[in-house]
C-alpha cells in the first residue's frame, strides 16, 4: 500500500475514535483498526433478540470531559439526567427512590430514617464536590509524583492548591474517604440499611471486592465524577440514544480524514530494534507504521500483541500481575411488555433499580468471589433502555439490561464457565428480579446471558474486566496501568496505550484515547 | 532436626580429607575451604599436576522446548543462536538496565537442551524471562553433581579412565561420554586459567566417579583442593566472582552497588549484532557512551609494599589466602576506585588484586595506590594497573 | 489542691504514657504520671495470672520500639533485656510444616522444599522491604504536618515530606505507594506462590485489624510488623525477659531516674479546664491535681470524649472521634501448662519450641476467619500466634511446667450476642479445640486458662472496644488523619491538653515513638 499512514490506532471505540480524531486534526494520517464489524467498542450496541437492542458491557452513560470537547471542537450529545438515577428494592413491590432533587430524596427518606434524611443533602453535596476534584484530575495526565521534572512539579502544586481549595474540612475529608471502605463512609453517616447499601453498591462496581474493602470510597466517588448534583449513583443518558457519544466521535474522527478499517483484527504489534514498526492482522497483512496506539487493555496489547523478547521480563511481571479479575456477568432481557402493578415509581425506571437493600447481602455476594464461587444471591441492579430509548425495543416493547455481581473470572479448583454455570446463574438473576418485580418473568420474551468468559472472548477483554484493570488505588492515576508507564508511551518507541487500562480509565469517555494521543503530538514535536 | 547446611554428593568422600575441618558455606552447602590447614599445596597442584574441586553448589537449570534458544537467547548477552551443540558460553545477564544479574557457563547439550549454571538461584528471574515462551525450565541443581579436574595434567589423567577423544575437546566445548562407564558429560571448562575439565554426572554416580579419579590420579598427583586454592588461582586468571567482585542486581541496594558488563570487563560478551536481550537498550547506549568505571588487575608494587613494612620494624606480611573485601584506590590522593578481591600470587610471585576503578583510570600501566592496613594503621602501597588475566596459560586453551 | 506543684501530668502508665513522661523529666520537668491500675504498662504488663505462672497477659512480644528511645532513655540500665524469638512455624493440614529459621541458608533450604522459586523472591523481596522500612523510617519519627494549615511549620513540614517522597525515587515510591494500597494478599501475590507462605506471611497485615489479608490497605501493616525486623532495635521480634511487664518497668524506671513520679491505684476521671486551659485533673477519689499541662496516653475516644466534655471541643473534632475506628478484633488466650506441647509436624522437643507457632495454613483459612467475624461471631477457627514464652525465659512458669501465649483473631468487639461468659468459654474453647488440631496433647496439659476478649481487653487496660494500636492502622487513619485531620500534632484545641497514646501518628505496637514525639513536640513549643 501506498498511502501515507502515520498513526495506527488499535479499536474503534471511544478512546481509539478519540485519539484518532485527535491525532488527525493535527494533520497526522490515521487509520482506526476494529476486530468487530462495526464500531463502538464497549459502548456497541448488539441486537440480541430480532428487534431487541442493547450493550450488555456499558448498562449506563459515560461521562465526556468537557476539556476533551472542547479540544476537539467535538458537538457533545445532549444528556438527559432522569430525576431518579437510583432506587432500591425493599421488598417485593416495594422501593425507595433517591431523587437527585435532593429535598425529593429526604422525603422519601425519613419514612426509614428523619437522622439519615437531615444528613442526606449534606451527604449528597459533598461526595459531588470531591468527585468534582476528581473530574479536574480525570481531564490531564495523572501527575507524576515520583519524576522531578519542572513540569510535574508545577503540576502537583497545582493539585495541591486545588485540594487545599475544597476547604480544610472537605479537603480532609477526600484523603479519608479515598482510602476508605464504601460501608464505612456511609456507616458513618447513616442508619438506615436500604440506604447504605444502594449507595454502597456504586463503590463495588466492576470491582471483585465487597463494600468493607479499603479504597471503595474512591471507586465510588470515581464513578460519580460527571454525574449530575445530588445524585448517587450515574451520569444520566444521552437523549439521541445509547451510542450518541461513539457516533460524535466517529463523525468527528471520519470529517477529519481517519480511515476506519471494521473487521480488521490486530493479531501482533511489529516490533524492530526497540521500535514499532507496523501491525500484522490476524490474516496475515502487514501495515506499516512508525507509531501505534492502541486502547486494547494492557495485557491484551503488551502481553498478547508484542513479542516478549522485546519487554523487559520485570515489566512483563508486573503487567501479568494486573488485578483485572472481571466479576460483573450481565442478563439482557427483551420483554413483552413492561410488568404491571410493580410498584415501581414510574420515575425510576429511567435510572439504575439495585436489588439489594443490605449491606452484608452485598459483602456476602463478594464473599463468594473471594474462594472463586458464584455468588448464591448475586448483587443486582436493572437498568431499562427502552424507556429511555424506545427505537432500541420494537413499538411497546421493553429491554432489561441486568447487572449481576460477582461472577468471578477465576473459578476455584481450575473450573470453567460452562453452558449450566452461565444458565444456573442467569436463572437466579431471572428469580431475584421477579422476586423484587412481581410479573417480570411472564414479561420476557429472550434472554442473553455474558459471563466474564464470555466478555473476554467476545470483546478481547482481558479476564472479562470491563474495567481494562479494576479500580483499585493501586491502579489508578499515576499508578495506572502499572507504576512507570503511567503516562501512555511504552517502552517500545512509537508503542502507546490509550484505552480505558491508561489514566483515567473506565467510564470517561475518551479521555485516555484524547491524552494519549496528545502524548503522541508531543514526543512528535520533540 | 536436620542439619542447617547441606551436603553435596561427594561429601562422604570429601570430609574425612578436610583434616583441619576448614568448612565453609557455599550456596547453603557444607564445602571444604581447604583440605590441608593451608592452600599451598592445593594450589599447586592446579598449576603442576591436577587439583579436583567439588563444584556440586553451584546452581544448574536444565531448559529444553521448543523456545529454550529464544529464552536463553532474550536472557543472556551473548548471542546464543549462534551456539552449536556442543558448545559452551560463559556468558553474563544483566536486568532491565543493563546492570548485572548473575555470570555462568551456558552448554547447549544437544539441540534442544540447554545447561545454565550459575552462582545465585535464577529459577524465578528464568520464569519470569519465559513469560510467554514453550519452554521447561528445571533445577536440577540437587541432582547434579559436579567436579573440575584442573591442572596441566587434567587430560592425562582423564584419558585413563574416559574412552572419549579428549584431545578434540577444544576449549569451551564438551561431549558426553564415561569414565569407567559412568555417564558423565566432560566439558572443557574451569574457574582456574588453566587446563582443565568439568566433569557433569548424576548425583547418584557421584562417589565412584570421585573414586575413578582419584584413583586414576593418583600417580599424577591428584589432590583434592579447596575454595581458597581456587580463589587464588581465580584471581589469577582475573575471573570475577558474585557477591565478591561485584553484586546481582537483584540484590543490589543502591545504584552504587550496579555494574554493567562493560564495567566488568565483559565487554566482549555482549554482542552486538544479536536480537533482543534483557539490558539491550542500555547496553547499546553504554557502548556508544562509554563506561564510567572499568575492572582491573592491581600488581602491588612490592618495594613500597615492603617498605610499608618496614617503617614499623616489621617483616612483609601477605595473605596466606586471597582475601575478599574491599581497598580504597587513590591515584594522586583521590579516591578512584576499590579493589574487590587479592591475593599473593605464588606463581607470579606477586601481590595481586582485582578492582574498580574509573574508566579514566583504566589504562594498563596507571600507578595507583592501594589501601592497605598495616599494623592498625591505613598505608597506601604504590599498584600498577595490569591487563586482565594476570595469568594466560597456552595449555589453557590447548 | 496538693502542695506540690507539678509542671505536667501524665494520664495512664502505658509504654507510650511513660515515654513521653521520661522524655518530659529528662528536660528536668516536674511529671506526675498518674494509672489506674495497681501496675504500670497499660497493655504491656507481666502479670502472674495464676499462682507460679506469669504471663504477658496482653501484648506479649516486642520488635518495634524505637532504637532512639532505647539509646536516649539507656533502656539497657533499667532492665530491658530481649530474648531472641528465632523461629517461626506454620503447621499445614497434612502434617507438614513450614518453618523459617534464624539462619538464612536453613531458611532457604525449608522455603526450598515447598517453592523454589519463593525461596529465591524471599531475598529479593526482603530488599524491597530494606528500602520500604527507610522510606518510612523517617515518617514515623516525623511530626505529621498538617495539609489543611497555612502555619508555617506546617508548610515547611508538608515540604519536608513532600521531598522525602520524591527523594526516594520513583521505583520505591511507586512501591511504597502499592504497599499502602494494596491488600497484604494481592501484595504478596506478586512475589511468592507458596499458600501457607503467603498466608503466614499476610497475617501480620490482619493483626490487629478489621480487615480481611484480601483487604486492601493490610499490606501497610503488613510493614508495619516488618519494620521492627530492619529498622527495630532487636531486627527481629524478640522477647523481653520477664514478660512485656518489664519493658514497662524499664521506661518507667528511666523515668524515675530523671525524677518523674509515678502513681498507680490513681485513676483520673477527668481533666480540669478552666478558659479552654487545662489546669490539672481531677481523681476517681475526689482529688484534684494541679498542672499547667495534662498530657493523655489514653486512646482518642477517651481523651476528646471521657477526660474532658466534649462540649469544649468542636464539633467537628468530636465528630472525627466518634468516628475513629476501634473495631477490637482480637482476643489473647493465655494457658498454663502441665507440660510440653507435641506437635505432629515437628515431634518433641527442639529449637522451634523457642519460636512463635502461626495458624495460618492458607490465605482462603483466614480469610474465612474474617467472614465470621464479619457477620458478629468470633472465628471458629482463628488465625493464632502462638508462643512459649517459659521457653524462652524459664522464669515466666515452676520449672517444669509452661505458659503458652496465644494472639487470637478474629474475635469482634461488637459480637452479635455479646460477650457473655458462655462466649468468652465458647471462644476458649475454639481456640484449644483448633490448636489441638496440631498439636494433640495439648488439651490434657491445660491446668489454668485465661481468655481476653476484646471486652475484657477494654475492661482491663481501658482500650477502647479492645483495639490493641488504641483505633486501627488503617491507611485513613494514619499520619495526619491520625487520630482526626487537624489534631494529629498531639496537641489538642484545650490549650496544655496534650495527647501521647498509640492514637496519634505513628502508633501500635510497642514501639513508644508516640510518646517520644509527643513529648518532643511539647517541649519544642515551650522553646519557642
Amino acid at each position: 500500500m501506498s498511502e501515507r499512514r502515520d498513526v495506527i490506532v488499535i479499536g474503534a471505540g471511544a478512546n481509539g475514535l478519540a485519539a484518532a480524531a485527535t491525532l488527525a486534526r493535527a494533520g497526522l494520517a490515521v487509520t482506526v483498526l476494529e476486530r468487530s464489524p462495526a464500531i463502538g467498542g464497549l459502548r456497541r450496541t448488539v441486537e440480541f433478540a430480532p428487534g431487541f437492542h442493547a450493550a450488555p458491557t456499558a448498562a449506563t452513560s459515560g461521562w465526556l470531559p468537557p476539556a476533551l470537547a472542547r479540544d476537539l471542537s467535538l458537538s457533545v450529545p445532549v444528556r438527559t439526567v432522569p430525576d431518579i438515577s437510583l432506587t432500591v428494592a425493599l421488598a417485593p413491590g416495594d422501593f425507595l427512590p433517591f431523587p437527585h432533587d435532593s429535598r425529593l430524596a429526604a422525603d422519601a427518606i425519613r419514612r426509614h430514617s428523619v437522622r439519615d434524611a437531615a444528613a442526606w443533602p449534606a451527604f449528597t453535596a459533598q461526595v459531588g464536590k470531591l468527585a468534582g476534584f476528581l473530574a479536574d484530575l480525570y481531564q490531564r495526565p495523572a501527575p507524576d509524583v515520583a519524576t522531578t521534572g519542572l513540569r510535574d512539579v508545577a503540576g502537583l502544586l497545582r493539585i495541591g492548591l486545588r485540594l487545599r481549595a475544597l476547604g480544610r474540612a472537605d479537603m480532609a475529608e477526600f484523603l479519608r474517604i479515598v482510602p476508605m471502605s464504601v460501608r464505612e463512609l456511609l456507616d458513618d453517616r447513616f442508619d438506615c440499611e436500604p440506604l447504605k447499601a444502594a449507595v454502597a453498591a456504586g463503590g463495588v462496581r466492576d470491582l471483585c471486592q465487597g463494600p468493607r474493602a479499603g479504597g471503595t470510597g474512591f471507586v465510588f466517588l470515581h464513578h460519580l465524577v460527571g454525574a449530575a448534583p445530588g445524585s448517587v449513583r450515574d451520569r444520566g443518558y444521552w437523549r439521541d440514544g445509547p451510542e450518541a457519544d461513539v457516533a460524535a466521535l466517529d463523525a468527528l474522527a471520519r470529517r477529519t480524514g481517519v480511515t476506519i478499517r471494521t473487521d480488521t483484527a490486530v493479531s501482533r504489534i511489529l516490533v524492530h530494534d526497540d521500535a514499532v514498526t507496523g501491525v500484522a492482522l490476524a490474516t496475515g497483512e502487514e501495515l506499516a507504521a512508525t507509531q501505534v496506539l492502541s486502547t486494547a487493555d494492557p495485557a491484551a496489547t503488551l502481553l498478547g500483541m508484542v513479542d516478549p523478547v522485546w519487554l523487559d521480563p520485570e515489566l512483563v511481571h508486573a503487567v501479568r500481575h494486573i488485578k483485572f479479575r472481571g466479576a460483573t456477568a450481565v442478563v439482557l432481557y427483551a420483554l413483552d411488555a413492561l410488568p404491571e402493578r410493580t410498584g415501581l415509581p414510574a420515575a425510576s425506571l429511567a435510572g439504575v433499580v439495585s436489588l439489594t437493600p443490605q449491606l452484608d447481602a452485598l459483602e456476602r455476594a463478594a464473599d463468594a468471589a473471594k474462594y472463586g464461587d458464584v455468588s448464591e444471591h448475586p448483587h443486582v441492579e436493572i437498568v431499562m433502555p427502552s424507556v429511555r430509548w424506545p427505537a432500541v425495543a420494537p413499538a411497546g416493547k421493553h429491554v432489561v439490561i441486568a447487572r449481576a455481581q460477582y461472577a468471578p473470572y477465576r473459578l476455584k479448583n481450575g473450573e470453567t464457565w460452562d453452558g449450566a454455570r452461565r444458565e444456573a446463574l442467569a436463572d437466579r438473576v431471572s428469580h431475584l428480579i421477579d422476586t423484587a418485580v412481581p410479573g417480570f418473568l411472564d414479561r420476557v420474551l429472550h434472554r442473553a446471558m455474558f459471563t466474564p468468559a464470555d466478555f473476554e472472548a467476545r470483546y478481547g477483554l482481558t479476564e472479562g474486566a470491563l474495567t481494562h484493570g479494576e479500580l483499585t488505588l493501586d491502579q489508578v492515576l499515576f499508578m495506572r496501568p502499572i507504576p512507570g508507564l503511567a503516562h501512555y508511551a511504552m517502552p517500545l518507541t512509537g508503542l502507546y496505550l490509550g484505552g480505558a487500562g491508561a489514566h483515567p480509565g473506565p467510564g470517561v469517555v475518551g479521555a485516555a484515547g484524547w491524552l494519549a494521543a496528545r502524548r503522541v503530538l508531543r514526543e512528535r514535536t520533540t | 532436626m536436620p542439619l542447617v547446611l547441606k551436603t553435596t554428593p561427594f561429601h562422604p568422600r570429601t570430609a574425612p580429607l578436610v583434616r583441619a575441618q576448614t568448612w565453609r558455606r557455599w550456596a547453603g552447602y557444607q564445602v571444604a575451604s581447604a583440605y590441608d590447614p593451608h592452600p599451598d599445596r592445593e594450589y599447586a597442584a592446579i598449576r603442576n599436576a591436577a587439583a579436583l574441586f567439588d563444584v556440586s553448589p553451584l546452581h544448574k537449570y536444565r531448559i529444553t522446548g521448543p523456545d529454550a534458544v529464544r529464552l536463553l537467547d532474550r536472557l543472556v548477552t551473548r548471542d546464543v543462536t549462534r551456539c552449536a551443540v556442543g558448545q559452551v558460553l560463559y556468558t553474563p545477564w544483566c536486568d532491565g538496565r543493563g546492570k548485572m544479574l548473575d555470570d555462568g557457563t551456558l552448554s547447549r547439550l544437544d539441540e534442544g537442551t540447554f545447561r545454565l549454571t550459575s552462582a545465585e538461584p535464577n529459577l524465578r528471574w528464568l520464569t519470569m524471562s519465559a513469560a510467554g515462551m514453550d519452554v521447561t525450565i528445571e533445577d536440577v541443581s540437587e541432582r547434579t553433581a559436579a567436579l573440575a579436574l584442573q591442572g596441566p595434567l587434567a587430560r592425562t589423567i582423564l584419558e585413563t579412565v574416559c574412552p572419549a577423544d579428549l584431545r578434540a575437546l577444544r576449549y569451551f566445548r564438551l561431549l558426553h561420554g564415561t569414565v569407567r562407564d559412568i555417564p558423565v558429560t566432560i566439558s572443557r571448562t574451569g574457574y582456574t586459567g588453566d587446563l582443565g575439565y568439568e566433569l557433569w554426572v548424576n548425583g547418584e554416580r557421584a562417589l565412584p566417579l570421585w573414586d575413578a579419579l582419584v584413583e586414576a590420579g593418583a600417580p599424577y598427583g591428584i589432590t583434592p583442593a579447596g575454595i581458597w586454592a581456587l580463589d587464588i588461582a581465580r584471581i589469577e586468571a582475573g575471573l570475577v566472582m558474585l557477591d565478591v567482585d561485584y553484586f546481582s542486581a537483584h540484590h543490589a541496594l543502591i545504584p552504587d552497588q550496579l555494574s554493567s558488563p562493560f564495567e566488568l570487563g565483559l565487554g566482549w560478551t555482549v554482542s552486538p549484532g544479536k536480537g533482543p536481550f534483557t539490558g539491550r537498550r542500555a547496553l547499546h547506549d553504554e557502548r556508544t557512551r562509554g563506561r564510567a568505571w572499568a575492572f582491573v588487575g592491581l600488581g602491588i608494587d612490592w618495594d613500597s609494599f615492603e617498605r610499608l613494612y618496614r617503617q614499623r620494624g616489621l617483616p612483609p606480611q601477605l595473605p596466606t589466602v586471597a582475601w575478599r573485601g574491599s581497598a580504597p584506590v587513590h591515584v594522586d590522593g583521590r579516591q578512584v576506585g576499590y579493589a574487590t578481591s587479592g591475593c599473593w600470587s605464588p606463581l607470579l610471585k606477586t601481590y595481586l588484586a582485582l578492582a574498580h576503578v574509573r574508566a579514566a583510570h583504566a589504562q594498563p600501566g596507571t600507578g595507583v595506590q592501594l589501601e592497605l592496613t598495616v599494623e592498625h594503621r591505613r598505608q597506601r602501597a604504590d599498584a600498577v594497573v595490569t591487563p586482565l588475566p594476570f595469568l594466560d596459560l597456552e595449555r589453557k586453551r590447548a | 489542691m496538693t502542695a506540690r506543684r507539678y509542671d505536667a501530668i501524665v494520664v495512664g502508665a502505658g509504654h507510650n504514657g511513660l515515654v513521653a513522661a521520661a522524655y518530659l523529666a529528662r528536660a528536668g520537668r516536674r511529671v506526675l504520671v498518674l494509672e489506674r491500675r495497681p501496675l504500670v504498662g497499660g497493655a504491656a504488663v507481666t502479670e502472674e495470672v495464676f499462682p507460679g505462672f506469669k504471663f504477658s497477659v496482653f501484648s506479649y512480644v516486642v520488635s518495634l520500639l524505637r532504637p532512639e528511645i532505647i539509646r536516649e532513655l539507656d533502656l539497657p540500665r533499667h532492665g530491658l533485656q530481649i530474648l531472641p524469638l528465632e523461629s517461626t512455624v506454620t503447621p499445614l493440614d497434612h502434617g507438614d510444616y513450614l518453618a523459617s529459621w534464624a539462619d538464612p541458608d536453613e531458611t532457604r533450604r525449608e522455603l526450598c522444599r515447598h517453592s523454589p522459586r519463593d525461596a529465591e523472591a524471599m531475598g529479593v523481596f526482603g530488599r524491597l522491604m530494606q528500602h520500604m522500612a527507610m522510606a518510612v523510617k523517617p515518617i514515623l519519627s516525623m511530626v505529621p504536618p498538617d495539609p489543611g494549615s497555612l502555619a508555617p511549620s506546617d508548610l515547611a513540614g508538608l515540604l519536608r515530606f513532600g521531598r522525602h517522597m520524591r527523594g526516594l525515587g520513583p521505583e520505591r515510591f511507586h512501591a511504597l505507594f502499592k504497599l499502602m494500597t494494596m491488600s497484604s494478599a494481592d501484595y504478596l501475590d506478586e512475589w511468592f506462590e507458596f499458600g501457607p507462605l503467603k498466608a503466614t506471611k499476610s497475617a501480620s497485615g490482619i493483626i490487629g485489624t478489621f480487615l480481611g489479608p484480601r483487604s486492601p490497605g493490610t499490606a501497610y501493616v503488613l510493614l508495619h510488623h516488618y519494620m521492627g525486623e530492619i529498622d527495630g532495635a532487636f531486627r527481629a521480634w524478640g522477647f523481653q525477659k520477664g514478660g512485656t511487664g518489664a519493658i514497662s518497668d524499664a521506661i518507667a524506671g528511666a523515668a524515675r531516674a530523671c525524677g518523674a513520679e509515678i502513681r498507680t491505684d490513681a485513676a483520673v476521671e477527668r481533666v480540669l479546664v478552666r478558659g479552654g486551659h487545662a489546669t490539672g485533673v481531677a481523681l476517681a477519689s475526689g482529688e484534684e491535681i494541679a498542672a499547667p499541662v495534662v498530657m493523655s496516653g489514653l486512646d482518642p475516644r477517651r481523651t476528646f470524649t471521657q477526660l474532658v466534655d466534649p462540649g469544649e471541643l468542636p464539633a467537628d473534632l468530636v465528630e472525627g472521634v466518634r468516628r475513629f475506628k476501634f473495631r477490637g478484633s482480637s482476643a489473647k488466650v493465655n494457658l498454663a501448662l502441665a507440660g510440653l506441647p507435641e506437635f505432629t509436624c515437628l515431634p518433641g522437643p527442639g529449637p522451634h519450641l523457642r519460636g512463635a507457632f502461626s495458624i495460618s495454613p492458607s490465605v482462603e483459612y483466614l480469610e474465612r476467619a474474617y467472614d465470621d467475624a464479619k457477620y458478629g461471631d468470633f472465628s471458629r477457627r482463628p488465625y493464632m500466634d502462638i508462643v512459649l514464652p517459659s521457653m524462652i525465659d524459664p522464669g515466666m512458669a515452676p520449672p517444669g511446667k509452661h505458659v503458652m501465649s496465644i494472639f487470637v483473631q478474629y474475635a469482634p468487639y461488637a459480637r452479635t450476642g455479646g460477650w457473655t461468659d458462655a462466649a468468652r468459654d465458647a471462644l476458649g474453647d475454639a481456640v484449644v479445640e483448633t490448636l489441638a488440631r496440631y498439636a494433640p496433647n495439648l488439651p490434657s496439659l491445660i491446668l489454668h486458662r485465661q481468655v481476653l476478649t476484646p471486652l475484657d481487653v477494654e475492661r482491663i487496660t481501658g482500650l477502647s472496644e479492645g483495639n490493641i494500636f488504641q483505633g486501627e492502622l488503617a491507611l485513613h487513619q494514619l499520619f495526619f488523619l491520625r487520630p482526626v485531620p487537624a489534631w494529629a500534632r498531639y496537641r489538642t484545641p484545650i490549650r496544655g491538653y496534650w495527647q501521647c497514646g498509640a492514637g496519634t501518628h505513628p502508633g501500635g505496637g510497642i514501639m513508644g515513638a508516640s510518646g517520644r514525639l509527643a513529648a518532643n513536640e511539647l517541649l519544642g513549643s515551650a522553646a519557642r
